[in-house]
């Protein structure tokens, strides 16, 4: 049995009075374990971030430790005096958190924000922190450390910001390490890059860490034990391959079982005919300009020629920055392409004047990522569901009866209708979002990213939802998303996109099997717990 | 773009923004009730209509107004503003004679407003919630709906007539021969009233921003980061918050620059100090327009100096801007 | 919680509240408490507050009632104030939406448009203004509209462009709606809480604007304004202060009260800013 380096017992967190439970975690009681990575896992809410900042004293004002201990080296943190604290953090329990882009200073140099660690605990001369400094930006992988040591955040991409947090985090070698989510802003690359240094700095250090995540890809990855919160509690927790491959509880089950897994879907047969024809298409941002300095161009699409057949699901996968969104939206015209043809049903979006163009919008919906920016916050669901319909011609009423159908269509019933926004949810809200977008009667629907805010529960009903829509209407979709297994689990063809690029076009069977492109194995290989759900369904069955 | 580029710039846009400026003033003459001969001439020629057809003649104004516009805005440029008939003299002369004394006033009014309202906007920031914060807040919302010039009579009355303690009248004493120290000193307790009740409005002002700024940068990621790293609360406030919190503060006091010279007209205008915001209210007086526009004009050009200055602040300050490559 | 519980939780917006309503009463009111107007002289001058029976704030310089003029100065700052901002927001609302919706060029235009206003002393421009266009109510309200619009145009404009890349917008523009629809009934809408909270910011500042004005000497010469009776009582501060602190008072409560008022509206528009995000 390993040694328990901290030890949490009946800890208790309490919410402001208000707030819509009483507890943000209850009765939670684990341990962590020396040089082991543990995974907490859960949905929004689970109270899986409470529960570190509880232990590192960050919890946010009003929300308060009600009861329960946790002992590290001998003494319970929880009631530490504040100076204790602060010597505590940084130098015994190491902290990275969720966002990169906002979690760095972004008027202080890289090198002066790693050092300020050493300043803040009183340790070495200036020039020996500047020197240790230098040596965690190499340690933790970040090129060019004497550029980057001078760098201010801005200038760092996200993946490079995050190695420096951990660089920080890791300064004085603490005993634990806490990350909260610190992959989860990142590319999936980038994402792996992440995991992996995590696992080696835990090898070389042999340091705890406490792990958390709402990704059971994550899980697979890195953990060694998991424990499963939901509503504050544990639910579920044990070795990370036997929680991963025989559940206990059924929420554990639910979870895993609404992960998307590489499981390739039946081919439909496909209507020749082509839904959406896009043809060379470019387009190039100029940013910046002006009279004393030349405009920097990036090439969002570069040459893109793609069909989508009626009847077809086509994912449109990459990373951020790969074009994939520039590309949808140039498909609906809110970009406006710089060359090239979209052909929707004979009639090319991208050459319609102003005019024109708002009379053939119909052709092609749009269902968004954010679910809270998508519906208009003044205007009741009828509404926004009646008002494209009617501006197209449909007779009022007749668009009236036909938003309540399709609210019936997408499981809301019928009485959602006289609501507003801000009575649903998130997942209610993108179902709200399919409704307006299938109002339109369009020959083609452009999903962006659709499910990516979902939490995996609700984004697994959703994208149920969105597969018994095909299957009835026959609907052809382009969907566009970050995440390789969303798009194994409703797409028919797969086309991945890298820099403005189409780099590689095909079946899902065919992509995921046997990858042509280095960048698409590489993409591939960087999933998190692939080899996990390979295993698990057997994708290269 | 580097710096010298953006002063560049930024020097041309001054340029272009004065000219326009003039202009407007071209055609602010001309848009008076009356002859423009007459307004340029003030009261000083209202009833000598020989003079006001010389004056017709000398500036032009029979000629088409395309004409008159160019010759006037070739004067501006050449930083002749006219002539004021009432005063005898040409208004530049006027006006540079007066400049000193409205610098002095509102740097120093602008000194104290911007370090005392950081101050105590930082420290109501930090005891948020607590009575000393509710003290300050209530304070500035006083402060800052204060009329100025009511400010200032009322500092007149009690710290000057009924207290004694300070000279609530000019800008030294008139007749003393003190030179050198003793002078400065003279001028020094001559300053302390108007720099004050010009300052307290834009101290309110700064104040209230600071402490916004301060409680918004606080709930940032990057704080929590701070605090995970051990650092403690002061160092966290000093290094982190506050630098960031700044920046807005920075950015306000750029644009309340122009509030500054409006405020000095009022100041003066209560406390005899002898700057261009007494000349613009004894012109106001004396219709002497010619002088006004002249004011005016050059009001505006330190208004764009200043903002260039607090613009290269900002870049001194924040890395991000211009450094993008 | 609905808008108005939130705004009444705020103790200084609801005495704001109460402060403003009164003085619209007394403004409205003012020919019925005083139906001699202010200029008529009633007694003889420097009489002491307090003192006399019928006139509790005493006489000016002329034998004018000070009470009188109080009572009647409030409708000027108020009209004032208030028609001036309607006039700045009619310009300051459409130019700045313009500029945020169309972006480009016409945001160029209206943008460099705005900046000359802001780099523009306003006080010296709304001066400069008066005096040339000679002081009467129309002159006074519309160059204190002149100089107020500028951070309208800016705020819509900041506003207009953060909707306009919000999702819904491109939703109603994926639905075929035209742009001045999207605009009028999908953007703007949601623009109108911190337009309204800087409005009512605005009219404070209008009415400071006004008075500073009228103590300068350039306010309506037909007209009793509180800014008039401080610059009239100026020179004999030493002899008779409350000549020029009553007035002073009235401008100082009645601004104080809009700003409170502002400050409850921007709480009770933006509940989870107060309490600080969980």
């Amino acid at each position: 049995m390993s040694e328990a380096i901290l030890s949490i017992d009946d800890l208790t967190i309490d919410l402001p009075a208000g707030a819509d439970r009483p507890h943000a975690v209850e009765n939670v009681s684990f341990d962590l374990n020396k040089g082991e990575i543990l995974c907490v896992v859960g949905e929004s809410g689970s109270g899986k971030s409470m529960t570190a900042n509880a232990l590192m004293g960050l919890l946010p004002d009003g929300v308060t430790v009600g009861k329960g201990r946790a002992m590290f080296d001998g003494v319970d943190v929880l009631t530490l005096s504040e100076v204790r604290k602060q010597a505590m953090r940084g130098a015994r329990i190491g902290m990275i958190f969720q966002e990169p882009m906002t979690a760095l200073n972004p008027l202080m140099r890289i090198g002066d924000q790693i050092a300020e660690v050493f300043a803040a605990h009183d340790l070495y001369s200036k020039a020996e922190r500047r020197a240790r400094a230098l040596a965690l930006v190499k340690e933790v992988g970040l090129p060019d450390p004497d550029k980057i040591i001078r760098a201010y955040p801005f200038q760092l991409s996200g993946g490079q910001r995050q190695r420096a947090m951990i660089a920080m985090a890791l300064a004085l070698e603490p005993e634990i390490l806490i990350a909260d989510e610190p992959t989860t802003a990142l590319d999936v690359t980038t994402q792996a890059q992440i995991l992996r240094l995590i696992i080696a700095l835990r090898d070389d250090r042999g340091m705890a860490v406490m792990f958390i995540t709402h990704d059971f890809g994550v899980v697979a990855e890195i953990a060694d034990r998991v424990i499963v919160m939901r509503y504050g509690q544990i639910v579920e927790s044990g070795m990370a391959q036997q929680v991963l491959e025989a559940p206990q509880h059924g929420y554990t089950r639910a979870l895993l079982d609404a992960i998307p897994t590489g499981r390739v879907p039946e081919l439909n047969a496909i209507d020749a005919a082509p839904a959406l024809e896009i043809r060379h298409l470019n387009k190039v941002y100029r940013t910046g300009g002006g009279p004393f300095r030349a405009a920097r161009e990036v090439k969002a699409v570069n040459d893109v020629s793609l069909t989508i057949a009626k009847g077809e699901v086509v994912g449109l996968v990459g990373e951020s920055g790969s074009g994939k969104s520039t590309l949808g939206r140039a498909v609906v015209r809110l970009v406006t392409p710089d060359s090239g043809q979209v052909l929707v049903g004979g009639v090319d979006m991208a050459a319609l004047d102003a005019s024109e163009l708002r009379k053939q919008r119909h052709r092609v919906q749009m269902v968004f990522q954010d679910p809270y920016a998508s519906l208009n916050p003044r205007h009741r669901i009828l509404r926004s569901l009646s008002d494209g319909p009617i501006a197209k011609g449909v007779p009022k009423e007749q668009a009236r009866k036909r938003a309540l159908e399709l609210l019936e269509i997408v499981g809301l019933g019928a009485d959602a209708a006289t609501r507003f926004p801000h009575e649903f949810s998130g997942g209610q809200r993108q179902r709200i979002g399919i409704a307006r977008a299938l109002a339109m009667d369009p020959e083609l629907i452009i999903a962006d990213e659709a499910v990516s805010a979902l939490d995996v529960s609700i984004q697994a009903q959703v994208l149920e939802l969105l597969a018994e829509l095909r299957r009835k209407m026959g609907l052809s979709i382009l969907f566009i998303t970050h995440d390789l297994r969303v798009a194994a689990q409703v797409c028919d063809r797969i086309a991945v996109m890298q820099h403005g690029r189409l780099v590689e076009v095909g079946a899902v069977r065919d992509v995921f099997h046997a990858p042509k492109e280095a960048y698409t194995k590489e993409l591939l290989a960087a999933v998190p717990g692939a080899g996990w759900t390979s295993d698990k369904e057997d994708i290269t069955a | 773009m580097s710096l010298v580029t953006t002063i560049l710039g930024r020097l041309i846009k001054a340029v272009i923004t004065l000219l326009a400026i003039a202009v407007l003033n071209f055609f602010l003459i001309h848009a008076a009730p009356g002859d423009p001969a007459a307004v340029l001439a003030g009261e000083a020629g209202a009833a000598d209509p020989l003079f006001i057809a010389q004056l017709r003649e000398r500036f032009g104004l029979d000629q088409p107004l395309y004409v008159q516009l160019w010759s006037y805005v070739k004067n501006v440029l050449t930083l002749d503003l006219g002539y004021s008939f009432r005063q005898g003299m040409p208004v530049y002369d006027l006006i540079a004679d007066r400049l000193p004394a409205t610098l002095l006033l509102t740097l120093s009014a602008f000194i104290i407003s911007l370090t005392l309202g950081i101050a105590f906007g930082v420290a109501a920031a930090a005891r948020v919630g607590k009575v000393s914060d509710s003290f300050l807040t209530t304070l500035a919302l006083l402060f800052y709906a204060t009329p100025l010039y009511w400010a200032a009579l009322m500092a007149v009355l009690v710290f000057s007539v009924q207290l004694g303690w300070l000279p609530g009248f000019g800008y030294e004493t008139v007749g003393s021969g003190y030179t050198g120290l003793a002078r400065a000193w003279d001028i020094l307790q001559h300053l302390i009233l108007p720099a004050l009740t010009l300052g307290l409005f834009f101290m309110a002002v700064y104040m209230r921003m600071t402490r916004a700024s301060m409680l918004e940068v606080s709930q940032m990621d990057f704080v929590k980061t701070a605090r995970a790293k051990g650092l403690s609360e002061h160092i966290i406030r000093r290094r982190h918050i506050l630098r960031n919190a700044l920046l807005p503060v920075v950015t306000l006091a750029g644009l309340q620059a122009g509030q500054l010279i409006g405020g000095a007209v009022l100041t003066e205008t209560v406390f005899a100090w002898p700057g261009i915001g007494r000349l613009m209210f004894e012109s106001l007086e004396a219709r002497d327009y010619n002088t006004i526009l002249g004011v005016f004009l050059v009001s505006a050009a330190m208004v764009i100096l200043f903002n260039i200055l607090t613009d290269i602040v900002y870049r001194l300050v924040d890395p991000r801007i211009g450094a993008k490559t | 919680m609905t808008f108005w519980k939130r705004f009444a939780t705020n103790r200084g917006a609801v005495i704001g509240l109460i402060i403003l309503i009164a003085v619209i009463i007394i403004a409205v009111l003012a020919p019925v408490i005083y139906p001699g107007g202010p200029w008529k002289m009633v007694q003889r001058p420097f009489l002491v507050p307090f003192t006399t029976e019928g006139l509790p704030l005493g006489t000016d310089t002329l034998g004018r009632n000070v009470a009188a003029g109080l009572v009647h100065g409030a409708r000027v700052s108020l009209l004032v104030g208030l028609v001036s901002t309607v006039m700045a927001l009619l310009i300051g609302v459409p130019l700045g939406a313009l500029a945020g919706f169309y972006g480009g060029y016409v945001d160029e235009g209206a943008m460099r448009f705005t900046e000359f206003f802001q780099t523009i002393p306003n006080f010296a421009l709304a001066i400069v203004l008066v005096a040339i266009l000679q002081p009467t109510l129309g002159s006074i309200t519309l160059a204190i509209a002149i100089v107020s619009w500028p951070p309208v145009a800016r705020l819509v404009r900041a506003e207009v462009m953060s909707l306009k890349r919000r999702e819904f917008v491109e939703a109603a523009h994926l639905a075929g709606l035209s742009n001045t629809r999207i605009l009028v009934s999908e953007v703007l809408p949601n623009a109108v809480s911190p337009i309204i909270v800087m409005a009512s910011l605005m009219v404070a500042t209008a009415i400071l604007l006004e008075s500073s004005l009228s103590f300068l000497g350039l306010g309506d010469p037909n007209i009793m304004s509180w800014g008039y009776m401080i610059g009239a009582a100026r020179t004999v501060i030493r002899s008779a202060w409350w000549l020029s602190f009553f007035p002073g008072v009235a401008i100082l409560i009645t601004v104080l009260a809009l700003n409170l008022i502002g400050e409850g509206l921007n709480d009770a528009f933006n509940p989870h800013l107060k309490k600080g995000r969980t």
